[in-house]
This record gives C-alpha cells, structure tokens and sequence, in this order.
C-alpha cells in the first residue's frame, strides 16, 4: 500500500505496525476511544462497571447486524429490510416460546437464524432474478415484512424475558466478567471476519463489489455469492433478534422500526466503502460499537435524546465523505507512483 | 422500439399505421387502461368503492404523493434518486408547527409558508452540493439525509404535537368542488402537475434529462450542463416536498415530528410502476400520474376492504418490488426471444 520510499526499507516489524497505525480500522478505534476518554471526563460515572456492561450489551445486538450488513455493502449491494427482519425473528422467537413454553435453548435459536436467513434468501433471489438495485428491492421487502409483522401480531405483546429464566438471564449472565450477548457478537465478528479475509468465496465478495462485471468475466460465480450473502445477513439478523428478545423482553409488531439506517450508519462509519469492495466486518463491527457509545454518551452528557438520530445521519454522511476524500488521494498517489514506476 | 426498428423498411402507409398504434398501444395508453382496468374492478368487487366519497379520500391522500412523485421523477430520470423527499417534508412540517405555536398571535401564516419552502430548498440544495459538488452517490447521500432531516424534526418539535392551526387554512385544503367531489387542492396540484410534464415534455431542459440518464459523459460532451441540472431537480425537490409537507400538516391540521414517515416509500413505488426505469433515461408524466393513481386506489379499496393501514404497507412494498423486477424479467426474456430467432434465422438451429 505504502508508496513512499523509507518504509520500504524499514523492519518488517515497524511496516506492520504502519498498516495497523494508517488502517481504516483503528481511526475508527480511536475515534471510539476518544469519545470514551472525553465522555468519561466529563461524566465519570459513564466508565463505571455498570456502563461498561451496557456498551457491551447495548451494542452487542448491533454488531452481529452490522457484520451481516457489511458482507452485503461489501458486494455492492445493500440490505434495508434489516430492521423489519429483526422485528419478524424476535416476534417469533416470543411465538415459538408462547406455542412451546419447554423447547430448548438451541431449537430456538436455530429457528431465528433459520427465519431470518429465508428472510435474506428472498432478498437475495429477487436481486439476482432482477438485476436491479438492492436498495429498491430491500426497500420494498423492508415494508412487506413489516406489513407481515403487523398482520401477524396486530397489538399482541410477547414478554419472553422471564418465562423462561433461562432465556432471559442469557442477556444478565457474565462469563469470566465478559456478557454472554458480547461473547456471541465477537464469536460472530471473528467468524466472519477471518472468512473475509483468508475464504476464497469470501475474498471473491470484494471482487464482485470493485467491479461485478470484471468478476464474472474471471469466472466467479458472482449470482451465488451475492446471494450468500443476503442469506448471511438474515440469519445473522434473525440471531440479532433472537438476542434482542433475550435482552428487551417485549416484542411485537414494532419491534426493530428504523435499524436500518442505524445499521448501515455504523457499516459506513466503521470504514466499508457503500459502494462496495472495500472495508471489513471488524471495522463494522468496531462501527456499530461506536456508534451505540456515541448514543449512551449524548445521554450521560445530558444532550437531548432527540438529537440521536441528527447525529445518525451527520454520522453516515461524514463517513461516505471521508471515503471518497481518501479514494481520491489514493488515486492520486497511485497515479503519481504509477508515473515513477516508467 | 420495435416499431422503430421496421419502419424506415416498410412504406409511408404502414408508418403512418404505427403512429396510430404508438399512441393507442403505448406506454402512456397502457397506464390508463390500466387505471381504468384498476378503477373498474374495484367498483365491482368492493363494495361503497363507487360514490363521490371515494373520489374526495382517494384524491385528497394522492395529493402529497403526487406532488413528490413529479420531482422524484424527473431525478430518477437522470439515474439519481432522492431517498429524503418525506424526511424533507417532515422537517418542513416539524417547522411549521413550532413557528405557528410560538408566534399565532402575531405572525403571518403567509410568511410562515415562506419559511417551510426556503427549509425546504435548503434541503434540496444540502443534497444537491453533496452529489453533484463533492460528487457523492445520491443513493447514499439521500440514505444519510434521510436520517439527519428526521433526525432535525425531532430536534426542533420533539415530542410536541401542534394542532390550533387556523381553521379557514385546514378547511380550505379539505374542501371540496361540490357534486364531483375533487379536492379544491387538486387544482394547484394539477397546474405543478401540467407544468412538470411541459418542462419535462417540451423544454430543452427537459429533453436533457433523457439524455444524462443515458450517459453522463455523453450528455456533458453535447453541451448539457450536469452538474446545473441536476443540483436544479433536487432543490426543486425539496420545494416540493415542502409545499407537501405544509400540505400534510394543514390536512391533518397536527404538526409532529413523525410526519409524512415512510411516505418516500410511495413516491418512489408510484414514479416506478409509472414506467419510469429505475436505471435512468426513459419515463413520463402522464405514467407516473397513473402509477400514483394505481397504488392509492389499491390500497384505498383494500382499506374499504377493512384491511388496517400498517398491513397495507405489504401492498405498496409489493408493488415496488413487482414494478422494478417485471420490466427487467421481461427485457430478458424479449433479449433471450430474439436472441433465439437470431439463431434460427442464421440457420444455426434447425427450425422447430
């Protein structure tokens, strides 16, 4: 990546730690640490063992959709029926438990991936018989499974927090300190993360979103993996809903209004190009913990709770604007290096 | 497009034939048998569907859609899109509401007006210098503003509902032209609507659009102004979306933070299933007008039906999605048809 002359010759211990240092990634890392360091500052009890376990459980729910979303930004596509996915899984989560009050913890969690994934292959297979823009198609199905929500539950309230105590001690109980829900989305960051990163289906997502065309044409098989990749999203939501239900206990017909844009807020945000071919899930992921923070700072500084969601959107067009800037100079720079190179 | 193809072959009578059938058989003609199609059936199978008071609800809710499916059209045309028209409207509304509630006594409801457009505008304007200055992507650009517009609402109305508008303002947008039952409004709406498809239609400016949804590239070599027009359209849209937004308020004489919510989704189903192409470079007025009359009068027979309005929201979805993947599903099929006979006639494949 470096194209000046002296970190060409430095230790290749110093040329890492300059990857890691320049990375997309920990800007978004300090940006985050910063915002706890100022925050806590200001407000000391923001940093006590009671608000770290609220980031932790608070953006844990987001960071298992933002990797999901990720995948799909990643192809150049986007999913906008995230937050309607997650209201159907949760409330039918609250569903399965109303119908059988003994399944097992597992059952349960199998059927909201499964759901949320049939979810995403719906997506998935519309986009690829269309050839039309995700966003349209998400935008349709993100109010059809809303519609379908409200049909199914009408006003109707699952509360599945205490009953069963099992279910809901899994967003209370620690292991070793750390929250279970927290545990999970890491498992899931890390899964997909390394998939990403050293699977060649998952290095072939990067492929398609710099250039779908010239993807095909190298012969990968770009229908299938797009729609992997819807499909890994909806049942990456749906565990997000299983998980929500767990946490807030209360479904119904609403649940979920409006991720969407928290989501892809926190994709965008944490460094994935939103039109597609760059980026990874751990810097979505690192997003949607930053993301979640800002919201419990504003709180604890006393800011007014209805400047959220302003600073969601400044959020997602500061981020797309400071990819662009850095894709420009990169261009550039290629340019410029390219022209030494003759 | 056929057509096209054949008439230079065949001689001036058959021409002549196929001028006849472009306008009989066209695009425009079909969305108005469709309509009509739509109408009939509904009068049929739904009951009280038929009475003047249908056309008063049906056209009154069709009012703010329509008014931002004329921007929203002309945009797609160049190939962009403009997720924020409802969040635009929502903050005008938001605007008005605190305005009128902090100054009724003294204060002019005219200059108020005022005020909501030029927010407005300024929304179209944000937008525009981000896609066209910095050259964003409106999709996502319109994604973000989309937010922080109805993030802005909530700032400057919280969670406030203001309702002692002046009761000659709310009457007069819900008033009716006696014995038909057309929406007094309806008027103006006509005239924004007469004056889109005239620019659109008749005007170089217009005739450009096609041209930028085609090629940029091409359209900036012959001359048009890119960058001008399009930052034109989305200011143009967020005047629009404001007048509906005041529109909204007065309608359901209440201001909130949540109004007009979700309202993009309509707008940009209704310009879609009109036969504008998603992709850009090919659409009209007279469709689009139809496609909005479509979608309200589906969704007002299925609420006559007694179907609740949140399940509707299935419906419009649907006819999002069924619009943008049926004019793609059949190019293919056509481009696979002729493809085929493109064979058989170079003899490549024995004749069935």
């Amino acid at each position: 990546m470096s194209t000046t002359t002296s970190p060409r010759q430095a230790p290749l211990v110093f040329r890492g730690a300059r990857r890691i240092l320049v990375s997309r990634e920990f800007s978004v890392f300090a940006a985050l640490a910063l915002l706890i360091i100022v925050t806590t500052s200001i407000n000391p009890r923001f940093l006590s063992a009671q608000g770290i376990s609220d980031i932790l459980l608070n953006s844990s729910i987001f960071v298992v959709m933002a990797v999901g979303e990720a995948m799909v930004i990643i192809t150049r596509n986007v999913d906008l029926s995230v937050g309607s996915t997650l209201g159907l899984t949760a409330y039918s989560t609250g569903a399965v438990y109303a119908a059988f009050p003994h399944v097992s913890l597992v059952v349960v969690f199998v059927i909201g991936i499964v759901f949320g994934g049939i979810l995403g292959a719906i997506n998935g297979l519309v986009v690829g018989a269309a050839k039309v823009p995700a966003l349209v198609i998400t935008l349709g199905t993100l109010y059809i499974y809303r519609g379908v929500n409200y049909a199914w539950a009408g006003s109707n309230q699952y509360f599945v927090g205490n009953d069963p105590a099992e279910f809901g001690n899994l967003s209370v109980q620690t292991f070793y300190g750390v929250p279970v829900l927290a545990i999970i989305a890491l498992a899931a960051t890390v899964i997909f993360g390394i998939y990403l990163y050293g699977a060649r289906s998952g290095r072939d997502l990067y492929a398609i979103g710099s250039d779908p065309s010239a993807a095909r044409v190298f012969g990968i098989p770009v229908d299938i993996r797009v729609f992997g990749a819807f499909v890994a999203c909806g049942a990456l939501t749906g565990l997000a809903g299983v998980l929500y239900a767990s946490r807030f206990s209360s479904v119904g017909a609403d649940t979920g209004t409006g991720y969407e844009l928290q989501i892809v807020a926190a994709v965008v945000v944490g460094g994935v190009a939103i039109f597609g071919g760059s980026g990874t899930v751990v810097g979505a992921a690192i997003g949607a913990v930053l993301l979640t923070t800002m919201t419990g700072a504003l709180a604890s500084l006393n800011v007014s709770k209805f400047w959220q969601q302003a600073v969601v959107g400044v959020l997602i067009i500061a981020a797309i604007l400071i990819t662009r800037l850095l894709a420009l100079r990169n261009t550039r720079r290629l340019k410029v290096s390219e022209a030494r190179n003759v | 497009m056929s057509e096209q193809a054949t008439a230079p072959v065949s001689a001036a009578p058959a021409k002549l034939r196929s001028r006849g059938r472009r306008v009989w058989l066209g695009r425009n003609a079909n969305m108005i048998y469709a309509v009509v199609l739509v109408v009939i059936l509904a009068s049929i199978f739904v009951p009280f569907f038929f009475s003047v008071t249908t056309v008063n609800f049906l056209l009154i809710d069709a009012v703010p859609i329509l008014l931002m499916a004329m921007p929203m059209a002309l945009i797609i045309i160049t190939g962009e899109i403009d997720l924020s028209v409802a969040s635009t409207a929502g903050l005008s509304a938001a605007v008005l509401g605190v305005l009128w509630e902090n100054s009724h006594a003294h204060g002019n409801i005219w200059v108020m007006f005022v005020i909501c457009v030029i927010v407005g505008a300024a929304c179209g304007a944000f937008n525009g210098f981000l896609i066209t200055v910095v050259g964003l992507p409106s999709l996502a650009v319109t994604i973000g503003t989309l937010a922080l517009f109805r993030g802005l609402a909530l700032v400057v109305i919280g969670d406030d509902a203001v309702a002692d508008f002046p009761t000659d303002a709310t009457t007069f947008v819900t008033s009716t032209v006696p014995v038909i039952g057309v929406p007094v409004f309806m008027v103006f709406v006509l005239v924004v609507v007469a004056i889109f498809a005239v620019v659109l239609h008749f005007t170089p400016f217009g005739r450009a659009l096609y041209a930028l949804g085609f090629s940029k590239e091409a359209a900036s070599f012959v001359g048009i102004r890119v960058g001008r027009s399009k930052f034109t359209l989305f200011v143009i849209s967020g005047v629009i979306s404001s007048i509906a937004g005041i529109f909204w308020v007065l309608r359901y004489s209440s201001a909130q933070s949540d109004s007009v919510q979700g309202l993009e989704l309509s707008v940009v189903a209704a310009v879609v299933l009109g036969g504008v192409s998603i992709f850009g470079g090919s659409g009209g007025i007279v469709g689009v007008v139809g496609g909005v009359l479509i979608i309200r009068t589906v969704n007002y027979s299925l609420e006559l039906g007694g179907l609740p309005d949140t399940v509707l929201t299935i419906v419009t979805g649907g006819l999002l999605v069924i619009s943008v993947v049926a004019p793609s599903v059949s190019a293919r099929i056509r481009l696979a048809r002729d493809r085929r006979r493109a064979l058989v006639h170079s003899g490549e494949i024995a004749k069935p």
